[in-house]
């Protein structure tokens, strides 16, 4: 390609909005990469990196705004073809190889141009070079099938395989979270083949919490926040500092900042060790934040802290914790059942005289804890599933809320939640603390985070920073969850 | 990497067992162990095995298929009457039961069905139509499809040709050929499959369709063998194929399936029959204890699934 006329972006997103239901994931977001240019995309939880690859990658169809391939609008018939068709490919942060095929299997299902006689020796030499190339010295073998290799192997494979060329060139790859199960050195022979591959011609988009990382291998930076572009720069002119601080917001300061609680000579009604150097514990009265990126071992220590105080054969009468699934349509509702049997169905025990539920009971239960957290409903035998999905997880807490557990652990409950429903659960939190509950409170948002006495940052898998009182800011939250090893 | 892969491993239990269970059979009845003992101890094996290999397609996708043996049935009964007196239209109604397995395929992904769901009410349908083209047992086998079912090449029995080319024959498209990588993609990751581009509609529907194909194949051998239909001929046939299927090494979800583990696995299930019988077991206790081999085999499985799992957890 010749360098003297100006080269158009090999792809650009403009004005992009896209909302989930009462959530705004993108506010009009313009973002572009050039040929021969690796940017780096960071952001906080449900800033809208997501959301933003899914439109580049032709998964998600922008609400409003334009996408641009080379210049030309192709917003239309964006999708996945569209993308591909234009040698767009992506890593994602989750594994998206099909564990029951081989390494080779799996290259021939990237690329459907490898087909008829001899198919599997060509998609054999294709991922192999790659392999090689990629990650000189790797071990795998190709014809090994996916469920056999560890996690770093197959994030090896799926790098090699998005870089890999058929029928078409390969002109930019979107990496998410590429180094989450590299070592370092192998994460150092990624980002140097990146920077060789950028070197070529080709581009690359980088997220990834390891800023250190982003800072040494990209050329721009794209700071997200609450669906918007806070800061496009040049990496040059950013410092790991720097990066932090556009990430974080002017979240409103609380209105009155809680004063450290000095818990010594308390018995604590939780204890878990983690990991790392820090352990986890929990105090009576007390809400406990666990923070961090999403996926980095916060949903682990919940359920490891329910079953361990929980058998998985008998179930308590007098259960020491609750827990408030954060998913509600996958681990809460039961969507063919009523209001009212969805929200008792944690102390059905109590409700029960001689193995028959004491019906009369049951709707008193049910009648007070509706009026307590203002269910908006006029009959609790309505299907749960007649509620906006504020008041299902209102009814979800109530189900928890309702037992005489003293404590309740909560996986990020409030996910697509309105403002309102948020604040009026937010004070039922703080007044049942008040009564002595204890909350492990696991939220994605940092204003809930915020609200929280005590906070556990936690960064791939164990703890790495206690924060209390007035230490908990986003701050000292965005600083302990990005990483600054440098790669 | 060693010769003993996992798949490998994974076929080895139902081909151990097999050939446990013909040692077995040989030495209560030495006399099988012959040309014409080996094709009566195998004949019926033939539809059984098109039959497992029919749902194995299905659960390759993760799917199962409950309407198996009424399917079987119905084309059974469509080979003893129409296929006789009229072929061409005989043949027109079997290509439209293929082509109504492909539309069936679409549905379930399109309206996201539970497939047992819908092939349980299919399975009705079969049946009906089934009885109102032969409301007693009756018709006659075509005479060419007598003629290949009762061959006798040279030197190996019919039975054993005919198994062996049912194991080559769906090895080569569902393991070896480019598109019997996506389907079983499909059954892996359908998602990744999505994102490569395919169209995992089309997918589901050609893994169908192939399935219906061998469903048709194993009605109309079955006839071959019986000469004439029954609108309940082969009702246990969704079972068996289910059965056949995991004992030969496939998985209910994850795309996870062998076609000649599913052959050998078919031929055990028949020999495990023949074997109750040489034993003198009344045949009161012959399904239990058929199930009984079963489980043990099953045990088998299990054991070394998990010795597998703990091999890739480094």
């Amino acid at each position: 390609m010749e360098a003297t006329a100006p080269l158009a972006d090999v792809l650009a997103v403009n004005g992009a909005e896209k909302s989930f239901g009462a959530v705004r994931a993108l506010a009009g977001v313009d973002f572009f990469v050039r040929p021969g240019e690796c940017v780096g995309l960071v952001g906080h939880n449900g800033a809208g990196k997501s959301t933003l690859v899914n439109i580049i990658t032709g998964g998600a169809r922008p609400d409003a705004g334009k996408v641009l391939v080379d210049g030309r609008d192709e917003t239309a018939s964006y999708g996945i073809a569209t993308a591909r068709a234009n040698g767009l490919r992506c890593v994602f942060q989750e594994l998206s190889l099909c564990p029951n095929l081989t390494v080779t299997e799996n290259a021939r299902i990237t690329h459907r141009s490898i087909s008829g006689f001899g198919w599997r020796v060509r998609a054999e030499a294709l991922i192999r070079q790659k392999l090689d190339e990629v990650f000189p010295g790797h071990g795998i073998d190709s014809r090994a099938m996916i469920a056999t290799l560890s996690i770093a192997e197959r994030q090896m494979v799926e790098i090699a395989t998005a870089f890999s060329e058929s029928d078409r060139k390969v002109r930019l790859v979107v990496l998410d979270e590429p180094t989450s199960s590299l070592d370092a050195s192998l994460a150092r022979q990624l980002l140097a083949y990146v920077r060789k591959f950028v070197a070529s011609g080709g581009s690359v988009v980088i997220i990834s919490h390891i800023l250190g990382e982003i800072l040494s291998t990209a050329d721009r930076v794209v700071v997200m926040k609450d669906g918007r572009v806070v800061a496009d720069r040049s990496a040059a002119d950013f410092t790991v500092d720097s990066l932090v601080a556009a990430m974080g917001s002017v979240v409103r300061a609380r209105d009155a900042a809680l004063a450290a609680h000095d818990y010594t000579g308390v018995r604590p009604v939780l204890k878990r060790s983690s990991q790392g150097a820090i352990d986890f514990v929990a105090y009576p009265g007390e809400i406990v934040g666990l923070a961090g990126l999403g996926g980095h071992g916060q949903t682990d220590m919940l359920v490891s802290l329910y079953l361990a105080e929980g058998g998985d054969w008998i179930s308590r009468k007098d259960g020491k914790v609750a827990f408030v699934a954060g998913d509600r349509h996958v681990d809460g509702n039961l969507p063919l059942w009523s209001i009212l049997k969805n929200l008792t169905l944690t102390v059905l025990p109590d409700l029960t005289r001689m193995g028959l539920v004491h019906t009369g009971e049951e709707a008193n239960v049910a009648k007070k804890w509706r009026d307590r957290i203002e269910v908006r409903t006029q009959n609790l035998d309505n299907p749960i599933l007649s509620l906006s999905g504020g008041n299902q997880q209102k009814v979800l807490f109530a189900r928890a809320l309702a037992t005489r557990a003293p404590v309740v652990l909560m996986d990020d409950p409030m996910r697509g939640v309105d403002i309102g429903t948020k604040q009026e659960v937010y004070a039922i939190l703080r007044s049942e603390a008040a009564k002595g509950r204890t909350f492990v409170w696991y939220s994605t948002e940092m204003e809930e985070v915020c609200q929280c006495d005590r906070v556990y940052v936690f960064r791939e898998g164990t703890i790495v920073a206690e924060l209390r009182g007035a230490d908990t800011t986003e701050e000292n939250i965005l600083s302990a969850s990005f990483s600054e090893r440098a790669a | 990497m060693s010769f003993l892969t996992a798949e490998r491993l994974r076929l080895l239990v139902p081909v151990l067992s097999l050939a446990l269970l013909l040692g077995a059979v040989f030495y209560l009845q030495p006399r099988t162990m012959s040309y014409t003992g080996l094709n009566l101890l195998f004949n019926l094996a033939v539809p059984i095995t098109l039959a497992t290999i029919a749902q194995m397609l299905i659960m390759m996708v993760n799917d199962l298929d409950l309407s198996m043996g009424t399917f079987v049935s119905f084309v059974a009964c469509v080979t003893a009457t129409f296929l006789q007196s009229d072929p061409i239209i005989g043949f027109l109604i079997l290509a439209g039961c293929i082509a109504a397995y492909a539309a069936l395929g679409v549905i379930i992904h399109l309206r996201n069905l539970p497939s047992i769901v819908v092939t349980l009410g299919m399975s009705f349908v079969w049946g009906g139509l089934a009885v109102l083209l032969l409301p007693t047992p009756g018709g006659t086998a075509p005479d060419w499809i007598r003629w290949l079912m009762t061959s006798k090449p040279p030197l190996v029995p019919m039975a054993i040709v005919a198994s062996v080319l049912i194991a080559v024959v769906a090895h080569f498209v569902v393991m070896r050929s480019a598109i019997g990588v996506v389907l079983r993609g499909v059954g892996g990751n359908e998602r990744s499959v999505q994102r490569a581009g395919w169209s995992v509609v089309r997918a589901r529907a050609l893994a169908y369709a192939l399935a219906g194909l061998f469903a048709v194949l194993a009605g109309m051998t079955l006839v071959g063998l019986t000469t004439s239909a029954d609108a309940n001929i082969a009702l246990r046939y969704t079972l068996l194929s289910i059965a056949g299927v995991i004992l030969g090494g496939g998985e209910f979800v994850g795309g996870r399936v062998s076609p000649i583990g599913a052959v050998v696995g078919a031929l055990t299930l028949t020999l495990a029959a023949a074997f109750l019988s040489f034993l003198r077991i009344s045949p009161d206790w012959q399904i239990g204890a058929q199930g009984a081999i079963l489980i043990v085999v099953l045990a088998l499985r299990l054991a070394l699934n998990r010795r597998e799992a703990r091999g890739t957890r480094k």
